[in-house]
């Protein structure tokens, strides 16, 4: 399936490759490749020696088969029953849909014209079973429809590759000579039930020729998309603004939500403007709820940010995530605790200030002090990270560290001199030094090391001060000092 | 003459700061001797409680650009939900908004200066909520005068020359800190000299060592007693 948007174009030979146990195999290729000599499932550098020119893109399999369940649930404007079919294919059940198109070779003609609008190719067939429309579509001609009566004349001159065979078992059928559907029919069946008594499904051609003729039943098992959770007001003449409309839809919607045991994580405003457009704001929460008043103060100060235009008469607010949210009871005495819950708290914060302003810090494993701290926005706090380091560390740090002017320095040691912030600091006692090396997987060649002193002044102040470089490490001038932060 | 008082013990010390609870749920205010001071951090730090809930953390801009941000690694392993903000009006409601949830360990608020709108009510509103819902509350105040405010304890805390390292005489040992308690409401102002012991993450407040007041009594009453 092509990528959206960036499809090649036809006549430059293009193939998806995967991993393969020896190297890159070919996953899929298309018209131009294929004429060039590139078969899918051989090896990428064996199809480089026969096609020089080919180009080579990995392939995106957990993509594709987001991409097919999509596509399945959009082909239900034809039919109401649709499922995926392996990585590549769909089964629409159309039976008693298609006089609605105006029979079954339009409504073939408007499923292309509609894929092909979303930028797909598509081989399509009708057939009274799911094996035989596979097998039509696959190897049959274009646009092949084929009725109750006419299955076994259709599949008998296809290859067997359309009976949806493993690959060892098509080899076998070649080698025994059987190459066509039809020869396979013509076989008595009580020798091919011998022959393939414990094959299961896939390695067994009686069963699938069965299945395509429609003496094997196999229905089309349907899956439905979750459905929406949205509440909509809709107004008799256009207002300007939504403030007083949303305590009711949020109400509406912690209904819905409660109803089906579930909570939101993201919620959608959107208001339908008289003149065509739309206009919408967000919100998300850190755990799922279906409180309306919370629900109601996270837009608390947004709504302003819509834009009216000429009015709207119509307004929805969508739950975008949802996610299982199960009641429990927390107190004994029945009654419902009027705190305010954390996961609130930081809802109300990261809605009122961005969710960038509220962050987490957590412990990472590194020495480096400002990478030791990870700040995570507070929305996906999670547990506990890495362990605290046992050295001594400020309780400040100053981001960026701030460069000090030396004004008596010694060869070992900190300096006993220096200018911070106009102010000058005699050093009275200090620890140190802590050398800090730089992570030579993470930083540029040229990052230089660091010690660390622990250092106190005159009057007391303790600070945390470096030294970046050594006077002879060949990676600049002469090393300067830096206060990183500050201790209690 | 010298007077040192009992308030060294361990037993005192939690009693001054885990015991009084009530007292210490409340908002009470720190007034750092120089910006850079970050003695007034460390004794903020020591007196929350001891509790595993995360601290809510709110800073204006200028305090994080001037007095640096909390750094996670230097701190007794303390889960922090840090806000940082750009005008103190937000930190205020910032502030207030985490007094109402009671999951919270404390809420501590960086104000730089004197901004308007810092003025009685806000800081009413704050000891309030904190008192309302027993959230210790703290707002650490760089660059400010102490004029009018409802904090309950107000403190003005400078960072002292340390202890004697014990292994290295050169090293700075345990940080002290002069911590003078110039406004209360629960007790009576003092000046202390705290000393924190970091294995323990324990603060003991000893009082400050100076020359005592002289009795005013010419001591007659003690001499008709022993008669």
């Amino acid at each position: 399936m092509a990528r959206n948007g960036d499809a090649p174009p036809d006549d430059v030979a293009v193939i998806l490759t995967t991993e393969g146990p020896h190297g890159p195999v070919i996953h899929a290729a298309n018209r131009a490749a294929r004429l060039a000599g590139a078969m899918i499932g051989a090896r990428v550098v064996d199809a480089r020696a026969v096609c020089a020119d080919l180009r080579v893109e990995y392939a995106d399999l957990a993509g594709d088969a987001a991409a097919l369940r999509r596509l399945m649930l959009w082909a239900r404007r034809w039919c109401p029953w649709s499922v995926v079919d392996g990585a590549d294919g769909l089964i629409l059940e159309t039976t008693g849909a298609d006089h609605l198109f105006g029979g079954e070779a339009a409504m073939l003609t408007d499923m292309e014209t509609c894929l092909s609008g979303l930028g797909l190719g598509a081989q399509l067939a009708v057939a009274p079973t799911w094996g035989a429309a596979w097998a039509l579509a696959r190897h049959g001609p274009v646009r092949a429809i084929c009725a109750e009566e006419g299955i076994a004349p259709a599949l008998a001159p296809l290859p067997v590759d359309g009976l949806r065979l493993k690959g060892d078992t098509l080899l076998l059928l070649r080698r025994l000579g059987l190459k066509t559907i039809g020869a396979i029919a013509q076989v008595p069946r009580l020798s091919l039930t011998r022959r393939f008594a414990r094959a299961d499904l896939a390695a067994n051609p009686l069963m699938r020729l069965d299945q395509a003729m429609g003496h094997l039943a196999e229905p089309v098992a349907s899956r439905d998309a979750a459905p929406r959770i949205i509440a909509r007001t809709r107004l008799p003449e256009p207002i300007q603004d939504p403030t007083a409309y949303v305590p009711d839809l949020c109400r509406d919607l912690c209904h819905q939500l409660a109803r089906q045991g579930l909570g939101c994580r993201r919620l959608h405003l959107t208001v339908y403007r008289t003149d065509g457009e739309i206009s919408r704001i967000e919100a998300a929460t850190a755990a799922p709820t279906r409180d309306a008043d919370h629900l109601h103060r996270l837009f608390e100060g947004k709504l302003e940010r819509i834009n009216p235009g000429f009015g709207f008469d119509l307004i929805t607010l969508e739950a975008g995530v949802v996610e299982a949210l199960e009641l429990t009871q927390t107190r004994l005495d029945g009654k419902a605790e009027e705190d305010l819950h954390l996961p609130r708290l930081i809802d109300r914060l990261s809605a009122r200030f961005g969710a960038q302003a509220v962050q987490s810090p957590a412990l990472r494993a590194s020495h480096v002090p400002e990478r030791a701290e990870i700040r995570i926005p507070a929305l996906h706090m999670h547990g506990a990270g890495a362990e605290a380091t046992p050295r001594e560390r400020p309780v400040r740090l100053l981001h960026p560290p701030e460069e000090v002017r030396v004004l008596y320095a010694v060869p070992e040691g900190p300096p006993v001199q220096f200018i911070w912030r106009r102010q000058t600091h005699r050093v009275a006692r200090y620890a140190g030094p802590e050398r800090i090396a730089p992570e030579w997987w993470r930083d540029r060649p040229g990052t230089r090391l660091r010690d660390y002193f622990k250092v106190e002044d005159q009057s007391g102040k303790r600070l945390w001060i470096y030294r970046e470089g050594l006077h002879d490490d060949g990676r600049g001038g002469d090393p300067r000092w830096f206060v990183h932060g500050m201790f209690a | 003459m010298q007077c040192k008082t009992a308030l060294t013990s361990g037993y005192r010390q939690k009693r001054w700061f885990a015991g009084s609870q009530s007292q210490f749920c409340t908002l009470s205010e720190a007034f750092p001797a120089t910006p850079t001071d970050a003695g007034a951090v460390g004794f903020v730090l020591s007196s929350l409680p001891r509790q595993r809930a995360p601290v809510l953390w709110v800073q204006d801009w200028l305090s994080q650009k001037e007095a640096g941000r909390p750094y996670l690694p230097g701190m007794t392993t303390r889960q922090v939900i840090q806000v940082d903000l750009s005008r103190p009006v937000d930190v205020l409601l910032a502030m207030e908004e985490g007094l109402r949830c009671t999951a919270l360990a404390a809420v501590v608020g960086e104000i730089w200066g004197d901004p308007p709108v810092l003025d009685f009510t806000a800081t009413k509103r704050l000891a309030l909520r904190a008192e309302h819902h027993q959230v210790p509350c703290w707002l650490i105040r760089r660059a400010a005068s102490p004029d009018l405010s409802a904090a309950r304890n107000r403190w003005r805390v400078t960072s002292l020359p340390s202890l004697p390292h014990p292994e290295d005489a050169r090293a700075p040992g345990a940080p002290r800190w002069q911590a003078e308690l110039f406004r209360a409401r629960h007790r009576p102002p003092g000046t202390w000299i705290a000393t924190y012991d970091r294995a323990a993450d324990r603060v003991d407040l000893s009082a400050a060592i100076r020359d005592g007041a002289v009795a005013e009594s010419d001591g007659a009453q003690w001499r008709r007693a022993a008669r």
